[in-house]
């Protein structure tokens, strides 16, 4: 069962690259910022030597950067025992912008290159599936490319000067646009495709021959749409199965449903105006989502957070891991099909978890808590009273109540057990994390493998399951609750008074130019931020690695050979947030 | 008198009968009966009192008011929302749902996974364009009487991610929304103020005008189409003769398409088509008059 291990530390990203480049001579060479570069005919060769031979089996994170003259593609990679990631790069034009795929050497490639396709137009040679995956195929433009606007475009940077200093204020539809609302229409667009059906690229996952090919038994393959309106999907998101009777053939999710643009308006937005937006991304874990922000531009700016609000921070943190595996697993069995009883009693405790945040941060859900060097606010008087009732007494007991009805129930065990296997290989192939990766009995936590904040201050373990099932992360969700606690009931006792905000307010701070790759384990997964700071008031570029989005890579790999009913529960134990799916 | 077997309605004369002989009808009587039923067919006001005294005191109106009465309570008192999350707000609309909040209370508890069961759409988050065809498909599934509940900043207006790409700025730009919850996201508490402004609303209606029970059915929401931007289909003759002035369209091009006439088979493909045409006026008129 469940098992705790502890996670071995792993090389420095600078000895790594300083052995890469011996190794590999001048196919590589290394950056200011400690990047190593690489040509587009080169990455292949390097990218199978750096995962062979220097143990960087996990691909972390995949973007790129427009820099108005060329495009860079950026890698984060880093090893599943541990240690920072290292980032490589390379450059293609603009022109005709073209890289190599890696979906050959990390299959969790896949949706990021779509993703980088789909906002920059890059291509990526060798990819099975090109397609958009945000947008939809024929969107026009390539929307993070920095000289694509919007229909509301005003001004490439905030504060807009219409709204400041004199706070004029008018309605966009009103005044930007041609057609009142928030389109952008070619000027010679005719509407004729309307009514036609549309074009069959791109519109198929499945090879439509296949499908008529039938099976041995001669029963015909059929495709199946679940949502994005549907009542197990999470949201809005959609799977295209295909199946054979009730076997799952093939699986493709598609998303985009709720694609927000939070990177084309974090782009816009100053440097602190994106934390409100933060929040909104993984709205179960939104103070986690903060705290990477928070974390990412802070080590940028070399700022130092006081004593006190680290403390906050981790407690902060941990209650929302509680809370958000209590969500998941209630869930998770509203999607086995026991509808919303294990729910309301899972969610009993996360309500007063709510209120805490309430108290100390103003709002339930959308905290804004986090600022650059330390929180908004103290904790007032009553909070600490109060979680300390929490933490000591109702929350173990509202884990051992669940623990108790579920876990050695039959009928659980039944739908869960052996159900959706993901080999610890595979997980790792696919630049799983999260729970999804610990219950596949790889014991790989940012917490210990990366370390920010104070973790390294408390006693507590990576818990990990090594079945790789749907059970297995029901597990490891029950036991990282448990270790949360653990971690809490360390860490109130030993709050420090004092400051909770490092250096002075202010509404807008000063990047230093220079980028960063940050990274912290929120309950659903590894969260990234990628910041790139130009030295202005604003993010040159934003991009946020969603462990959700990364993990529904395996999830196709996870389907294939079981029943409908299963699909419903292996994305209920993936437990996909659909505004940090989307983003 | 009390006894008297005789059918007779006017007042009885002086001389009255024996018991158990045959009544002569007077001539008199038989004159005042005459005129008595005369007066059914032509005197109004002595129907009216006549009815008042004898029947059910009330008039049409009033009665509409009883049956409103019943009627509303009735459909107040069990507003089944469609089972249906788009985002952040979905999770507080969940809050809601469960047991501290116990949004049964109102009766609005039974979330339906299917439109065909639904009262209520709650448009729970920020509606996008690649989403905003399946939303308005829903909503033409929902059978009347429904409402439309726009919950939070994002479904009101677009909300903090209003200049995006892919935001439509607020879904109250395809659905008529009934309900506007402010917020982001809204409370718990906000949702079910929302959901109780919504059943009186309900209890303002009377099934004398409401409109599933007119003659014509309201027309469908066309569905936008995801073009190379979201088109919205009432505003596409409107593109097509932007697209003429330009010359990327002959004038009778667009005229053809206007008419529901190009592409090979009329009517369903290219521009669009007579019905849809017919469509968007009747829906242009109901915006036009709402004002
Ligand atoms: S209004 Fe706020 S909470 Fe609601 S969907 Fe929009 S961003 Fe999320």
């Amino acid at each position: 069962m469940t098992k705790q291990t502890d996670v071995v530390a792993a090389p420095a990203p600078a000895d790594v690259v300083a052995a890469v480049h011996k190794q590999l001579g001048e196919r590589v060479t290394v950056d200011d910022g400690g990047a190593l570069v690489v040509g587009p005919s080169n990455l292949i060769d390097v990218v199978r030597a750096l995962r062979d031979d220097h143990g960087l089996d996990y691909l972390a994170n995949l973007t790129a950067v427009d820099w108005l003259d060329r495009f860079e593609v950026v890698y984060h990679l880093c090893s599943s025992a541990g240690g920072a990631p290292i980032v490589l790069k390379t450059t293609t034009d603009r022109a005709n912008p073209r890289v190599p795929s890696l979906f050959g050497i990390y299959p969790g490639a896949d949706f990021q290159e779509r993703e980088v396709y789909d906002m920059f137009g890059i291509r990526f040679a060798g990819h099975p599936n090109l397609k958009r995956i945000l947008m939809w195929e024929g969107f026009a433009g390539w929307p993070l490319r920095k000289d694509w606007r919007e229909a509301y475009f005003e001004q490439e940077h905030k504060p807009l000067t219409s709204r400041w200093p004199d706070g004029q204020f008018f309605f966009g539809e009103d005044k930007l646009t041609d057609w009142g609302s928030n389109t952008k229409l070619p000027p010679a667009y005719t509407g004729a495709e309307i009514g036609r059906p549309k074009p069959q690229e791109g519109q198929y996952v499945v090879d439509i021959d296949a499908l008529r090919r039938g099976t041995s038994f001669g029963s015909d393959r059929l495709v199946v749409n679940m949502g994005p309106q549907h009542p197990s999907t999470h949201g809005v998101f959609q799977m295209r199965l295909v199946l054979d009777g009730e076997t799952v053939v093939d699986l493709e999710p598609v998303m985009g449903y709720m694609h927000r643009n939070h990177e084309k308006i974090g782009e816009r937005n100053l440097w602190l105006g994106n934390m409100p937006f933060t929040d909104r991304l993984d709205y179960i874990a939104q103070l986690g989502s903060e705290w990477g922000y928070a974390l990412c531009v802070e080590r940028m700016m070399g700022l130092e957070v006081p004593e006190r609000a680290e403390y906050i921070r981790v407690i902060m943190a941990e209650l929302n891991r509680i809370q958000s595996h209590f969500w998941s697993i209630g869930f998770l069995l509203n999607d086995l099909g026991a509808f919303f009883t294990p729910s309301l009693y899972a969610i009993e405790e996360r309500e007063i978890v709510l209120d805490l945040f309430e108290m100390a941060t103003g709002s339930r859900l959308m905290c804004n808590y986090m600022r650059f060097g330390g929180v908004a606010y103290d904790l007032p008087d009553a909070f600490m009273p109060l979680v300390n009732v929490l933490v000591n007494e109702r929350m173990e007991r509202a884990i051992d109540e669940i623990d108790a009805y579920l876990t050695n129930n039959e009928i659980v065990m039944e739908r869960m057990k052996g159900v959706g296997v993901l080999t610890p290989e595979l997980a790792i192939a696919y630049s799983t994390s999260g729970p999804v990766l610990r219950g596949s009995g790889v014991a790989y936590d940012v917490r210990r493998a990366d370390p920010y904040g104070i973790y390294d201050r408390f006693d507590w373990n990576v818990v990990t399951a090594n079945e790789g099932d749907v059970y297995a992360r029901y597990a490891v969700r029950i036991g990282e609750m448990r270790e949360s606690l653990k971690i809490l009931r360390q860490a109130l006792p030993q709050m420090p008074a004092g400051e909770i905000l490092g250096g002075k307010k202010a509404w807008q701070v000063r990047v230093p130019a220079g980028e960063h790759y940050a990274r912290v384990e929120n309950p659903r997964g590894e969260l990234g931020y990628y910041c790139v700071s130009d030295g202005k008031a604003n993010p040159y570029r934003y991009h946020v690695r969603s462990p959700c989005f990364v993990n529904l890579t395996s999830l196709a790999e996870m389907c294939k050979g079981y029943k409908v009913a299963d699909v419903v529960a292996i994305l209920g134990s993936i437990d996909i947030v659909l505004g940090e799916v989307d983003r | 008198m009390a006894d008297d077997p005789t059918p007779v309605l006017a007042p009885s004369p002086a001389s009255a009968p024996t018991r158990f002989v045959t009544p002569t009808i007077d001539p008199d009587v038989l004159e005042s009966w005459t005129s008595y039923v005369q007066r059914f067919e032509n005197d109004e006001a002595f129907i009216q009192g006549q009815i008042e005294q004898s029947v059910m005191v009330t008039t049409f109106d009033r009665l509409i008011k009883m049956v409103d009465g019943v009627y509303n309570w009735g459909r107040r008192s069990s507003i089944w929302p469609l089972q249906f999350g788009l985002a952040c707000c979905a999770i507080e609309m969940i809050s809601t749902a469960a047991s501290r909040f116990d949004i049964d209370r109102f009766g609005a508890g039974l979330f339906r996974p299917s439109p065909r069961q639904a009262d209520l759409m709650i448009v729970s988050g920020t509606v996008t364009k690649k989403m905003v065809p399946q939303i308005v498909r829903l909503w033409n599934q929902m059978p009347e009487p429904r409402y439309c509940l726009s919950m939070g900043a994002c479904a009101t207006g677009g909300g903090p991610f209003k200049e995006g790409y892919n935001v439509v700025s607020g879904i109250d730009q395809f659905i008529p929304v009934d309900i506007y919850v402010p917020g982001c996201p809204p409370t718990p508490q906000a949702l079910l103020h929302g959901l109780i402004a919504l059943q009186r609303k309900i209890d303002g209606q009377s099934i004398k005008n409401v409109s599933w029970y007119g003659r014509d059915p309201l027309p469908e929401v066309p569905v936008p189409v995801l073009g190379p931007d979201l088109v919205d289909l009432r505003q596409l003759p409107d593109i097509q003769a932007r697209a003429a002035e330009l010359g990327a369209l002959s004038p009778e091009e667009l005229a053809a398409m206007q008419a529901g006439a190009g592409g090979a088979a009329a009517g369903t493909e290219g521009g669009i088509s007579a019905v849809m045409a017919e469509r968007l006026a009747i829906w242009r008129e109901r915006v036009a008059s709402k004002g």
